[in-house]
């Protein structure tokens, strides 16, 4: 009376592992290889959080819109007049800054609890650990969705026409993703095998927000201003704030900027490979 | 051609998150079976030590043990999960595992969500999931409170959903821990022809159990695990005896 379908795909399908022929690297190729040939999982997944932290709240997401666009007029007119610059040029730089570094901040926070909010699935399901991290990306891009619009808004307000430069952007956020989806394998799987991470990683946060011209231009530091490619935040965020001012980026910080994203590939991709099969044990 | 081949099989849990220095006192003062310092002087849980076996297909495998004899550990490590620290797995066919029938459930989601979702973490696509989901319903009886967010539900009905969604699906290798049995008694009788069929329908069974009758009633031989090791290996008859319960 009940028929089964046969399973479209088996939670698994045949394996072998021999302790004494590990085979890291192609079984590292073969979970990149799966996690994004399942991004769909990934994706609902994302969704799936981001509903349940707004569960039960009226504006939902809006609420990230919303909580950003008061800070921004709270510290645009405050600094505009710290600083002594016009508000109507620092507030529409300071919506791209502040909205970009929240992007930047808010993954990496997000990066170390990849593997750990997952455990239960990684202690049930062989699944790539890599749709963890595919869901890192999609999360935190649907969170930025509500917030880029608040660039333009205040661009319409200020007046500010990027013009078709703005574009050059868009590369920009492509390596940031990259660096997300990296960072998320990495420093998920360290902050699994190592708790105390997760804390270092929020004041380094914390200290970079101050270090990194966000809130201050980079004009205000003379001279030291070529050694500012020598910070990643400022390297990949520059990237993406250069071209959105219309101002464009110099050849030095996109340089900085893929070099840092090859260093956290090549990091993350070794060490995923090294230790990829013991992540199980660890959560 | 379903088939699982185990040689030397060994698993070992590092205790990184415990008071590794307090256990470490106690690894020196008694003289401990299961937890011992590995090379690089962690403390590690010996869960299986040198397993081998053969399991070939048509057989209906029993694992029986203590509770924390590596029953379990042994089904995840056969369903992928854990990679083995010495020793070869050699697992061929479809594996379907129904190690805990709540992994990758969410609470806030409902019945419904939850279904679709399962589907996607079994690789199916969004199509294929919708339409195990209309199967699922049918079967779990819910009615409205598919709808529902499983949270809201009540024990006897995350069973039945449960049961639905773990038995949706059709493996070579089957690997089951023994939650399933547990369920209402009404529930349980519809269940009965479905789990049979999902039972006689795999090449290769394998189930970690603590009662006998259950054992008797479908498994063809009988592995008991003690301690991490294989103490007894053979049919049914040899390893609980010819007496019927």
């Amino acid at each position: 009376m009940y028929s089964l379908p046969r399973m479209a795909q088996p939670t698994s399908t045949s394996f072998e592992h021999d302790a004494a022929y590990p085979q890291h690297r192609e079984r590292a190729r073969q979970d990149i290889l799966g996690g994004f040939g399942r991004w769909r999982l990934a994706w609902v997944l994302a969704r799936t959080d981001i509903t349940h932290r707004y569960r039960g709240s009226v504006l939902g997401p809006l609420w990230v819109t919303i909580s950003t666009a008061v800070m921004l007029i709270s510290l645009g007119f405050l600094y505009a007049k710290l600083f002594q610059i016009d508000v109507t040029i620092y507030l529409p730089w300071l919506a791209v800054s502040l909205i970009v570094w929240n992007m930047m901040s808010q993954a990496v926070t997000e990066a170390c609890s990849s593997i750990t909010s997952a455990e239960y699935v990684v202690r049930q399901m062989p699944l790539p650990y890599s749709v963890h991290a595919l869901r890192t990306v999609f999360r935190n891009a649907v969170v930025s969705a509500h917030n880029l619009p608040l660039i333009a808004v205040v661009f319409l307000i200020f007046g500010v026409v990027p013009g078709w430069g703005a574009l050059m952007a868009i590369p920009g956020l492509i390596l940031l993703a990259i660096n997300i989806f990296w960072a998320s394998l990495l420093l998920g799987m360290l902050c699994a095998r190592f708790r105390d991470i997760p804390p270092i990683v929020g004041s380094i946060m914390q200290i970079a927000f101050f270090l990194t011209p966000v809130i201050w231009k980079p004009e205000l530091i003379e001279g030291a201003q070529v050694w500012l490619p020598l910070n990643p935040f400022f390297a990949i965020m520059e990237t993406m704030r250069g071209p959105m001012m219309g101002t464009g980026a110099p050849w030095t910080v996109w340089l900085a900027a893929i070099l840092y994203t090859g260093i956290v590939w090549a990091v993350a991709q070794m060490f995923f490979t090294r230790f990829r099969n013991r992540v199980a044990f660890w959560v | 051609m379903a088939h699982i081949e185990a040689e030397g099989l060994a698993i070992e849990y590092p205790l990184y998150h415990h008071n590794a220095r307090s256990l470490k006192r106690r690894l020196m003062g008694g003289t401990p079976r299961r937890l011992k310092e590995d090379l690089s002087n962690r403390v590690v849980v010996a869960a299986l030590r040198d397993l081998t076996f053969t399991i070939e297909r048509g057989e209906r495998v029993a694992l029986i043990g203590p509770n924390g004899a590596g029953k379990s550990t042994l089904l995840r490590t056969v369903a992928g999960i854990y990679e083995p620290v010495a020793g070869k797995l050699r697992v061929e066919g479809e594996i379907g595992s129904l190690i805990d029938p709540a992994a990758g459930m969410e609470a806030l989601a409902t019945g419904r969500e939850n279904i679709i979702l399962r589907g996607l973490y079994r690789g199916m696509s969004e199509r294929e999931a919708e339409a195990m989901a209309e199967e699922v319903v049918a079967f779990a009886d819910l009615g409205e409170f598919i709808d529902v967010q499983i949270r809201g539900y009540s024990a006897g009905m995350q069973v039945r959903l449960s049961f639905a969604l773990a038995t949706a699906m059709m493996p070579e290798i089957l690997l089951m821990d023994e939650w399933f049995l547990a369920g209402d008694a009404q529930f349980m009788s519809r269940a009965e022809e479905r789990l049979k069929q999902l039972v006689t329908g795999a090449d290769i069974l394998m189930l970690a159990t603590h009662d006998m009758g259950t054992v008797r009633r479908w498994c063809t031989r009988v592995i008991r695990i003690e301690g991490g090791m294989i103490v007894e290996d053979g049919s049914v008859e040899e390893v609980l005896g010819a007496t019927s319960p």
